[in-house]
């Protein structure tokens, strides 16, 4: 593909706090359709959106139990974007902070996330055609 | 690939992490072999100004006892060949023209910024 890129993301808020993450996702997503390299360093409580012990609850205000709340957990989000990069000819690879998850204590991840350091984020940043920070307000 | 790091979020978990996690990640970024220099802009100018103290914190018997020192941080960063930019016109609104700030800073008016831009291959906002 001519115009295959390769995109590096830098997210850094945690799940569940702030609409800048679903966002970011979505953004990836783009990506992940158009079959893009796509590399993300997750930084701070960005790690743990891909912990892999996230569950889904009822919600007793809606009045649905676990199964029709069908509550969104980032991490499927995460295996899910996997999966349509690669589908689509592309790649997501993701990688944690390893000493941000250390403090948090999110060691647990799902499949196709690895353990890097701020190192990772410069080499993967000097082979992309772009890089989008996303960083904590 | 040189990069430009800004730094506007100020003193987010400064406290927790005992130290600004971007100052901390351009440590460790130029360690690993990054080009890299950094424009404080916002509330982060603070974090040039020089004596700050933020020691004492405590929890019943807990003390904190690595308090963040963030003036050190930049300082540090300038002594690793980073070139720390500071924008004037923050300092100005926030009072800290006359300020005592560590030594190595580069200021830099607003207007002059689109030209440290185009100085680096890419710019990352934090």
């Amino acid at each position: 593909m001519a115009d295959r890129k390769t995109l590096t993301f830098a997210l850094m808020d945690p799940p569940f706090e702030s609409a800048r993450t679903t966002t970011a996702l979505r953004l990836i997503d783009i990506a992940a359709r158009r079959g893009y390299d796509i590399h993300v360093f997750a930084y701070e409580g960005a790690v743990c959106m891909p912990f892999s012990r996230q569950a889904p609850h009822p919600n007793a205000v809606h009045g649905h139990d676990v199964e029709e709340e069908n509550h969104p957990l980032p991490k499927d989000w995460e295996a899910a974007l996997m999966q349509e990069a690669k589908k689509n000819g592309g790649s997501l690879d993701w990688v944690n902070c390893g000493l941000c998850v250390d403090e948090r204590g999110v060691g647990e991840a799902i499949e196709g996330v690895r353990r890097g350091t701020p190192g990772d984020m410069v080499s993967m940043a000097g082979e992309s055609d772009n890089t989008l920070v996303i960083g904590t307000r | 690939m040189k990069i430009l790091q800004v730094i506007e979020s100020a003193y987010r978990a400064t406290q927790e992490e005992q130290d600004d996690t971007i100052v901390w990640i351009s440590h460790a970024m130029k360690g690993a072999g990054a080009e890299l220099n950094v424009l404080l802009r916002g509330n982060a100018v603070n974090y040039a100004v020089d004596g700050q103290d933020a020691s004492g914190l405590s929890f019943g018997d807990w003390r904190q006892t690595q308090p963040p020192d963030l003036a050190r941080d930049v300082s540090g960063l300038v002594g690793k060949g980073v070139e720390v930019y500071i924008d004037q016109e923050d300092l100005a609104e926030r009072g800290l023209e006359g300020a005592k700030l560590v030594d190595g800073l580069k200021p830099i008016a607003r207007v002059d910024i689109p030209s440290l831009f185009d100085a680096h291959d890419q710019i990352w906002h934090w």
